[in-house]
Formats: C-alpha cells, sequence, structure tokens
C-alpha cells in the first residue's frame, strides 16, 4: 500500500517528467513530503502563474509534457491564465492541483475553489480524482491527452485526503484507450488526391503554415514539399521557425504585423495551403476579403477547426507531419511557379521590413544585432504586444521551437517565466527573454526565481516608458489620446541587483552589441535595460476589420 | 435559424453534463429542450438537446462537443426521419359543471389522460411532439391553466439504423 502522493510522484516519473514548477500550501503538504527526497525535480517559483507559464515554456522548447503544481483556492485560480494560455496555443501541460478533502467539497472550506469547474472551458480536460486508486490511471490519461492529437492542457485536481489516502499499486495498460477520444492522424487519401490535383492547375500557390507544424515535428517535411512544388510559405506568428528566415522561399509573417510581401501574396495566390493554422483573426484581417482569389487546402488535427472561420475547398484532417509525408509519396514531378516567384522577389525587394538607423535606440536594431550576435544558437522568448511583433519580424530564427511566445491569449507577463521553462528544456543554448517595460512587470517577482537557482535566462527589456502597443493604437486611432499608458520609469537594473542579478542599462546603439555579450559572458541571468525611442511603432500595419493588403506604414505600390 | 435535435452518447461521469451545456452557453446558444437519462449501455446516458441556430453554427457546436473526452458519439437527428416525444403535465382549474366536462373531452382529442383530480383541478398528461402539447396547453388556457411542467425531447431514429456507436 502507498499513499496518493507517492503514487503520484511515481507516476510523474513513470511518464519521463524531468522537472515540475510548482509553489506548495496547505492541501498539496503531502506532495510536497513526497517531493522533498525525490529523484523528480522541483522548481520553486515565485508566483503559482509562473509555474503554468514555466511548464508552458519548457513543452513549447522541448515538445515534451510540461508540468505545474500549485496548491488549492487562490493557488490554483492563479494557474488559470497560464492554462489558458497553453490551451489557446494547443501546448501540452499537465496541471496538478491539490484540493480540499472530499468531505468538506462544495462546503466553502477554507481556500476552496471549483478548479475543474474554473478550468472547464480552458483545459483540454479536467479531472477531480475521488481515490487514490485512480491517480495513476488519471496521470498516465493525462499525459496520453495532454500530448496527443490537438495537444492541450489537462488539469487533475487532488483531494487531501485522495493523496494521503492508500491504495495499492494498480497494473496500468501500456497503451490509453479512450473511446470518446480517437484522433485522426493518417489524412484520407482521396482528399490528399483532390489536393494534388488542384496543385498541378496552381499558378500561384502559397503555403500558409501555423503552429501545427511546430507541434507535429513537421519542419523537415514542410521545408522539402516547399522546395519539390516550388511553393513560397508564409507562417502565422506561431509557425515562425518551421522554416529558416533566410529560405528563399520564406515570406515570412503574415497577418495585422506581417510582411508587406507575405500579406500581397495572399491576397494574389490562386492556391492556398493552410497547415496547422486556424485563421484567426490577427492573420486574415477581414474575412472574406483573406485569400479572395484562391481555393483553399486546410489541413489540420483538429475537424473543428476547418470551416470555422473560412470556406475550405479541400479538407484534410490529419496529423500535419503524416498528411505532408503521404503528400510527398504522392507529389508527382511539379513544374516550377517561375512567374509567380519573380512576382515575390520583386515584392520582397521593394517592400522589405523597415528598420529605422536615424535618431535615437531603436528596438528594431536592438533586435537585429542579438539576431547577428547569437545565430541560431539561442532560444528566444517573447513577452506580447510591441516587443513581441518586433521579435517576430527582425530576429532571424532558423530552426523550430527557438521562438517561443503567447500567440492567441497574448499573454503578458507570459514571456519570463517561460523563458524558466525553456532554459531546462534547452539548457544548451541561451534564453533570451526580449520584453517590455510593462511586461515585465507582471511576473517581475520571478527575478527571485532565477537569481536564487542560478537560471541563467537574459531578459533584455525593450523600455519605452509605455504600454507600446495600445499607445501605438491610441496615437493611431484614438487621437494620441494616451489613456493610462504611460508607465513612470523604472530601473530594471536597479531591481535586478535587489535580486542578486547582474545587469546592464543601453541607451545608445553603440552599447547594445557589448550588452548583449556582457550577458553571455555572465554565468547567470542578467538584465539589460534597453531605453528605446519612445513613441517607434510596429509597422507595417493592417488597422483592425481591413483587408490584409491595406496595410499602413509600408512601402507605397 | 431552424431547430435542431442532436442526440449525444456520453460517459456517465460527474461534470459532463455541465461540459456539454457549458459549450452551448460559451457559444451563445440558448438550449431550447434537454432530456437526459441512461441508455442502452451501461455507464453511458443520453443528452437529448433542441437548440435553434443556422446549419454552420449547428456542425461547428458538434465539432466542438465531438472533441470532449467524455463525449463518444454526437448525432443531428433532424437530418433523419425520427420519433420525437416530449411529455408534459397540465394543472388545469376544473371546477364542477360544463368546464370540467368539456377539459374530459378535450383530453380525449388529444389523447391525454387524466391522472390526478381534486374537487377544483385536473391534472392532465400528453405526450406527443412540441407542436401537439403547445396546442393542447394554448386550448386548456381559456380555463386556466395552474401549472404546466413538460420534460425535454427526446428523439430516435425510425427504422433499424441506430444513433449510438464509436466516433
Amino acid at each position: 500500500m502507498k499513499t496518493g502522493a507517492k503514487i503520484l510522484v511515481e507516476s510523474l516519473l513513470r511518464e519521463g517528467t524531468e522537472i515540475i514548477f510548482g509553489y506548495p500550501g496547505g492541501v498539496v503538504l503531502p506532495i510536497y513530503d513526497e517531493l522533498y527526497d525525490s529523484p523528480l525535480r522541483h522548481l520553486l517559483v515565485r508566483h503559482e502563474q509562473a509555474a503554468a507559464h514555466a511548464a508552458d515554456g519548457y513543452a513549447r522548447a522541448s515538445g515534451r509534457v510540461g508540468v505545474c503544481l500549485a496548491t488549492s483556492g487562490p493557488g490554483a485560480c492563479n494557474l488559470v491564465t497560464g492554462i489558458a494560455t497553453s490551451y489557446m496555443d494547443s501546448t501540452p501541460v499537465v496541471a496538478i492541483t491539490g484540493q480540499v478533502p472530499t468531505n468538506l467539497l462544495g462546503n466553502d472550506a477554507f481556500q476552496e475553489s471549483d478548479i475543474t469547474g474554473i478550468t472547464l472551458p480552458i483545459t483540454k480536460h479536467n479531472y477531480l480524482v475521488k481515490s487514490a486508486g485512480d491517480i495513476g490511471r488519471v496521470v498516465q490519461e493525462a499525459f496520453y491527452i495532454a500530448s496527443t492529437g490537438r495537444p492541450g492542457p489537462v488539469l487533475i485536481d487532488i483531494p487531501k485526503d485522495v493523496s494521503t489516502g492508500m491504495a495499492e499499486d494498480v497494473k496500468l495498460p501500456e497503451k490509453v484507450t479512450l473511446r470518446g477520444y480517437n484522433p485522426t492522424y493518417k489524412g484520407h487519401k482521396r482528399q490528399i488526391e483532390k489536393a494534388l490535383e488542384l496543385l498541378s492547375h496552381a499558378e500561384r500557390p502559397l503555403i500558409y503554415a501555423g503552429g501545427g507544424i511546430i507541434s507535429s515535428n513537421a519542419s523537415p517535411e514542410l521545408i522539402e514539399f516547399a522546395t519539390l512544388a516550388t511553393i513560397p510559405v508564409t507562417t502565422t506568428l506561431m509557425g515562425i521557425g518551421c522554416i529558416p528566415c533566410h529560405h528563399p522561399l520564406n515570406l515570412g509573417m503574415l497577418g495585422m504585423h506581417g510582411t508587406e510581401y507575405a500579406n500581397f501574396a495572399v491576397t494574389e495566390c490562386d492556391l492556398m495551403f493552410a497547415i496547422g493554422a486556424r485563421f484567426d483573426d490577427r492573420v486574415t484581417g477581414r474575412i472574406d476579403t483573406f485569400a479572395p482569389h484562391a481555393k483553399i487546402i486546410h489541413i489540420d488535427i483538429d475537424p473543428a477547426e476547418i470551416g470555422k472561420n473560412k470556406r475550405i475547398d479541400v479538407p484534410i484532417v490529419g496529423d500535419v507531419k503524416a498528411v505532408l509525408k503521404d503528400i510527398l509519396t504522392l507529389m508527382k514531378k511539379q513544374d516550377a511557379h517561375d512567374i509567380w516567384l519573380k512576382k515575390i522577389k520583386h515584392w520582397k525587394q521593394h517592400h522589405p521590413l523597415k528598420c529605422p538607423s536615424t535618431g535615437g535606440l531603436h528596438p528594431q536594431f536592438v533586435i537585429r544585432t542579438l539576431s547577428d550576435l547569437v545565430k541560431e544558437k539561442a532560444v528566444i522568448v517573447s513577452e506580447v504586444g510591441q516587443n513581441q511583433m518586433w521579435t517576430a519580424q527582425h530576429f532571424c530564427f532558423h530552426n523550430p521551437r527557438t521562438w517561443i511566445t503567447s500567440g492567441g491569449l497574448g499573454t503578458m507577463g507570459f514571456g519570463f517565466p517561460a523563458g524558466i521553462g525553456v532554459h531546462f528544456a534547452r539548457p544548451d543554448v541561451p534564453t533570451f527573454v526580449i520584453a517590455g517595460d510593462g511586461s515585465i512587470q507582471m511576473n517581475i517577482q520571478e527575478m527571485g526565481t532565477v537569481a536564487a537557482s542560478k537560471i541563467p535566462v537574459k531578459i533584455a527589456i525593450l523600455n519605452n516608458m509605455y504600454l507600446g502597443m495600445v499607445r501605438q493604437w491610441q496615437e493611431l486611432f484614438f487621437d494620441r489620446r494616451y489613456s493610462f499608458t504611460e508607465l513612470p520609469a523604472v530601473d530594471f537594473v536597479k531591481i535586478g541587483n535587489a535580486y542578486g542579478i547582474e545587469g546592464i542599462r543601453v541607451e545608445t546603439p553603440e552599447d547594445v552589441l557589448p550588452a548583449f555579450q556582457a550577458s553571455l559572458d555572465c554565468d547567470g541571468p542578467f538584465v539589460m535595460d534597453f531605453r528605446i525611442e519612445r513613441e517607434e511603432n510596429v509597422f507595417p500595419m493592417v488597422p483592425a476589420g481591413a483587408a490584409i493588403n491595406e496595410m499602413i506604414g509600408g512601402h507605397p505600390r | 435559424m431552424k431547430p435542431h435535435t442532436l442526440s449525444i452518447l456520453v460517459e456517465n461521469k460527474a461534470g459532463v453534463l455541465s461540459r456539454v451545456t457549458g459549450l452551448f452557453s460559451r457559444r451563445g446558444f440558448n438550449i431550447e429542450s434537454l432530456a437526459v437519462g441512461p441508455c442502452e449501455e451501461p455507464g453511458m446516458s443520453r443528452i437529448t438537446i433542441v437548440v435553434i441556430g443556422d446549419d454552420a453554427k449547428v456542425e461547428q457546436i458538434m465539432k466542438q462537443l465531438n472533441k470532449l473526452i467524455d463525449i463518444i458519439k454526437v448525432s443531428d437527428l433532424t437530418e433523419n426521419e425520427r420519433v420525437e416525444r416530449e411529455l408534459a403535465l397540465i394543472k388545469v382549474t376544473a371546477e364542477q359543471g360544463t368546464s370540467r366536462a368539456e377539459i374530459m373531452q378535450i383530453a380525449t382529442i388529444f389523447r391525454a389522460s387524466i391522472v390526478d383530480v381534486s374537487p377544483k383541478s385536473l391534472v392532465l398528461q400528453v405526450t406527443g411532439e412540441t407542436d401537439k402539447i403547445n396546442a393542447l396547453e394554448k386550448i386548456l388556457r381559456q380555463y386556466g391553466v395552474k401549472e404546466f411542467v413538460r420534460t425535454g425531447m427526446i428523439g430516435i431514429l425510425r427504422g433499424s439504423k441506430m444513433i449510438s456507436g464509436g466516433k
């Protein structure tokens, strides 16, 4: 006989968990007691939200399931933003929460919250475990559900008397079978043939590649398909890294802050392969003018995404890696689309992303300097807002899982704690967090975590003393009425120092490269406070409700 | 916009009903009728839901329902030949005299049965499709409907075709 807590820790180890991110509290005391002398690593964060983001960052960078742990009530509620972030970006996370003892459930007991109820719409599935003997099976199922099909977060709520309760070891099956959960992996052959038939007649094909390529590890197949069929590729924010930035067929990001040439290509293409993408409003702009001349082939593992926002001509439900493999097998030799590629090349030459070089310190320059310095030897994690868009636009990403960002939910405060998780997934390369002065302050307490555990996350703050993206919208659409977007100056180096973290303030372009070098020379965490041009904007930009080829801040056509 | 009758086979587990109904409310659907009960398979329940919505929206909600782990199968009965029934209990004011006789005649026409009698009221039990029950309630209104209680609608396919099975 063993306690539920012991079964839990053994189950996590059996699933291959290396580390859990957590914060102790009353009803998880039995679990923490079990962790005290367990081989399972635990990282103590300073706020439960950071534990959820760190687990998420770990999952995104490694492709494995990230695990976080919190106590009941406030602890569990603090995970919610992190769980919702994982849900929106389909990342495999298992969140474990303590719960009040079963005899007090529903009694408004101390630190009770109905966390399975609260997380119902933001988890792929969740469990309230009623007996210690169920823990082994539930953990096995949770990892299976989180990591298969379209990945997503799964929450396991464990009442205190369940973790102290005794149970025999239960023999678990080799493979989980759930009657109500059978993801489709293999694409329908007839549909793939239909798609290839359309491709053989297309003159201006385009691949619109999303985060599904990254989560299904389909980057090699995507590049092979694009190259063999000479199809240019535009990626969503979540798809960045699936094809190297310098690849001649890569058009960069599309959508609201996409490149002009990517958006032009969308508007003019006659065939679109949407692969592991979901036609989000930040991508499509006005939906009826998105890819208006194209037949659309949509490849996605989630049938609910097909036709959700846009009418699809050829749906292919399946794992994008498996479907792309089948496409490569069935595809006959394709003609090169020379005229189309020439047109795109012309757009690329005449509509490059702008990188201002006069005046003070420009964020685009900061990002490009870092990109040139670290090349493919780093993982870049962003916060949300202008910092995120500048990085997406100007950093040259070479590989999948080296760009970690909160896309769907757009969670400020995600980046820094996610970066902590990323470090444990990729200790072989430095982790850089690109933040704004607004977003870094949403989880700045994690400086305590990185300082105490000497986690070498490098924090680059693009400090403009504004909530920059909101200010940009106020400038452009609200007559420069900067309502509650100005932030007073904060000395982030001093804050870092107070936690025992080294740092440097940077005010001129000449000091940017030395600052990044200093951060790499430092063994531990490092803070860089870049005092950038205060009213720099992210351009080009598709105003809300406009078609994506109607961009402002671009080049004249 | 038309009514859709969805038949949903689910694992009979705690919280499964709120998973299902939550999906409808999150997407702005009002559930017109809901009926839940055990079914032919042990450990399973069948939920029958009637919603009004356009076909594309209903199709999207069915896909979302299919994603729930505890849901085994979702079918839209609306597209098929089917039998649909609900049951209603109606408490009508019925003083001694002509109105009482009239009500009993109406009950006969609607094949409703009188399941309770008191000096001042009658309780009618009626089964049928929604329209029939609405019609009976409407005609009884002139006598005074004190209470009107109805189950949600349930439905089954005609012929040997089944609504259950794997996803």
